[in-house]
């Protein structure tokens, strides 16, 4: 192999010193204060408190994942509608499929507060025909909505992905062979798919579990999630708790990363960013 | 392949379903009421009451600031490390690689806590003295948004054929010139997508600017956290109206200009087929 210039090896160093600062030192800090109590010294107090959360982890376990699964079902249809589309077509429904992700989640989240609030749209509209109010705020059913509304573009797009790397020779090859539409899908299309469902369950999944703001908004006091517990925990200044239940996510992550990790192409580097 | 009518009527319900929320913001922003359910009458009046909170104009101010320089500073630092990491050792490469994931993996308020609880120990060893604020968001900044140039850059110096810099060598070309005359231009689109990714991603955050900011220093996004907490604000739906608007306008300047370069791109083929064949 030929032999590095020094130049090459030091253009890298800046970075490696950032990432060493500010990505894992601050890692070793979650750790830190999450094994230590408020004085600094060393305790497995917090880590036995955490079975005081155990519910609330459940939930959010809970709710991202049906969250997740109803992104899924709703975006794998339309996935494979828009990649099956002329080009520009394509083109101008990936656009329009993206738009409202560069509006602030913050935003579109309370845009559905007033949608589904007793004294909002909906049940202004159902009282002029003479029905309700329907009762549709502060339910797992919102916070779900919330969710799916907010994170379904991330579902879509790696469905997508994978789903234009089919050829159309490859569908009609099977369709000649005789298989019927149904056929079609679930021998060709779907396995052919599932690198890009692993990584739109983790894309979904991930923000879903640690979200605090749609479930304030849309779950009011009645659906705290782990997210909204760390942002209490912090404004509350009990640091050490609050570093325990973010180093409990992130182990949670993690493992569910590595899982999803064994559907996905190694070569697909660029598959987490589309 | 043409739309069938069922898939139409489904993609049409998508698409409702995604633009339902930020219609809805559009249309009370012009809303004469105080309210975000009924529509009283048209009014422009939570435009003029935008332009006139100070205090929404300068978070806003606040907020291109930190994403113009996290960007240009991740930007750099991010290509230089990409291209460092191309002469890494096996190992090396792995574990660089592997940190770098971290904040990609990580969820967002995570890394914020992280970060934070950095910013807090640091404060501690230093007696206390608040530093929560500029410098605090803009170090978190440009780090979630270096990940994101480092894996932009990473393909296109793959790319990049290797005998390209040695031709240049030969040809008498410098090694620092070289970089900057061959590598560079060839890799620059993969560093302007890391500069545009880096700097959306800083316009649009919210959740790690929240746990690493204090009360010197509000972003946008913070500031429009503290206008939900209060109810019912519609000028909060002008500020998204208008937020709107400019997206939508760039991202058809960007689809409009990627489309005829497309079509200059087959032209020049065809042309050059054409050529070929004479």
């Amino acid at each position: 192999m030929k032999k590095k210039s020094l130049s090459s090896r030091l253009v890298g160093s800046p970075y490696y010193v950032w990432a060493a600062i500010f990505i894992v030192v601050p890692v070793i800090m979650v750790l830190y204060y999450s094994l230590t109590d408020r004085n600094g010294s060393f305790t497995l107090s917090n880590i036995a408190d955490l079975r005081l959360y155990a519910d609330t982890l459940v939930l959010s376990v809970w709710l991202g994942a049906i969250a997740t699964a109803v992104c899924f079902v709703i975006s794998y249809p339309i996935a494979y509608i828009l990649s099956r589309a002329k080009a520009s077509t394509q083109r101008t429904l990936m656009l329009l499929v993206m738009l409202p992700m560069w509006i602030n989640l913050l935003l579109r989240t309370y845009s559905w507060m007033t949608i589904l609030e007793d004294t909002g749209i909906i049940n202004s509209l159902l009282a002029k025909i003479g029905i309700g109010p329907v009762h549709m705020i502060n339910t797992s059913g919102a916070v779900v909505l919330g969710m799916v509304y907010n994170f379904m573009p991330y579902m879509i797009m790696p469905l997508y992905s994978v789903m234009t790397k089919i050829g159309r020779n490859t569908i009609e090859a099977a369709q000649d062979l005789g298989a019927s539409s149904l056929q079609v899908l679930c021998r060709v299309v779907f396995p052919m798919s599932v690198p890009g469902i692993a990584s739109g369950i983790t894309m979904v999944f991930v923000p879903c579990v640690s979200t605090f703001y749609i479930s304030q908004k849309l779950g009011g006091t009645g659906y705290t999630l782990i997210g909204d517990v760390i942002d209490t925990q912090f404004t509350n200044n009990a640091r050490n708790m609050g570093a325990t239940l973010s180093l409990i996510l992130m182990v949670m992550i993690i493992i569910c990363m590595l899982v999803m990790n064994q559907f996905t192409s190694d070569d697909d580097e660029g598959a987490m960013l589309v | 392949m043409k739309m069938n009518a069922a898939s139409k009527i489904y993609t049409a319900l998508i698409l409702a379903f995604l633009y339902l929320p930020i219609a809805v913001l559009i249309f009370f922003s012009f809303n004469e009421a105080n309210s975000t359910s009924v529509f009283t009458g048209f009014s422009l009046q939570w435009y003029r009451e935008l332009f006139a909170d100070r205090e929404t104009l300068k978070t806003l101010y606040n907020t291109l600031i930190i994403a113009v320089l996290s960007s240009a500073i991740a930007t750099v630092i991010g290509t230089a490390a990409a291209v460092g990491i191309q002469s890494l050792g096996k190992w090396s490469k792995k574990l660089v690689m592997g940190v770098t994931n971290l904040p990609l993996m990580n969820p967002d308020i995570v890394t914020g806590v992280a970060m934070m609880l950095l910013f807090v120990f640091i404060m501690g060893l230093f007696g206390g003295t608040e530093i929560l604020g500029f410098w605090t968001i803009l170090i978190a900044h440009v780090t979630f948004n270096l990940p994101y140039v480092i894996l932009s850059v990473n393909p296109k110096l793959r790319q990049l054929d290797p005998h390209l810099v040695e031709a240049a060598q030969d040809l008498g070309c410098p090694g620092r010139k070289a970089f900057f005359k061959v590598v560079l231009p060839n890799i620059m689109p993969g560093i302007v997508t890391g500069f545009i990714m880096a700097f959306t991603l800083s316009i649009d955050d919210f959740v790690i600017s929240y746990f690493v900011s204090g009360p010197s220093f509000q972003t946008l996004p913070l500031r429009i956290y503290a206008m939900t907490k209060r109810r019912v604000e519609p000028s909060i739906n002008a500020l998204s109206t208008l937020i709107f608007v400019v997206v939508l306008v760039l991202l058809i300047i960007i689809n409009v200009r990627q489309a005829t370069d497309e079509k200059k791109l087959k032209k020049n083929i065809i042309s050059a087929k054409n050529a070929g064949t004479k």
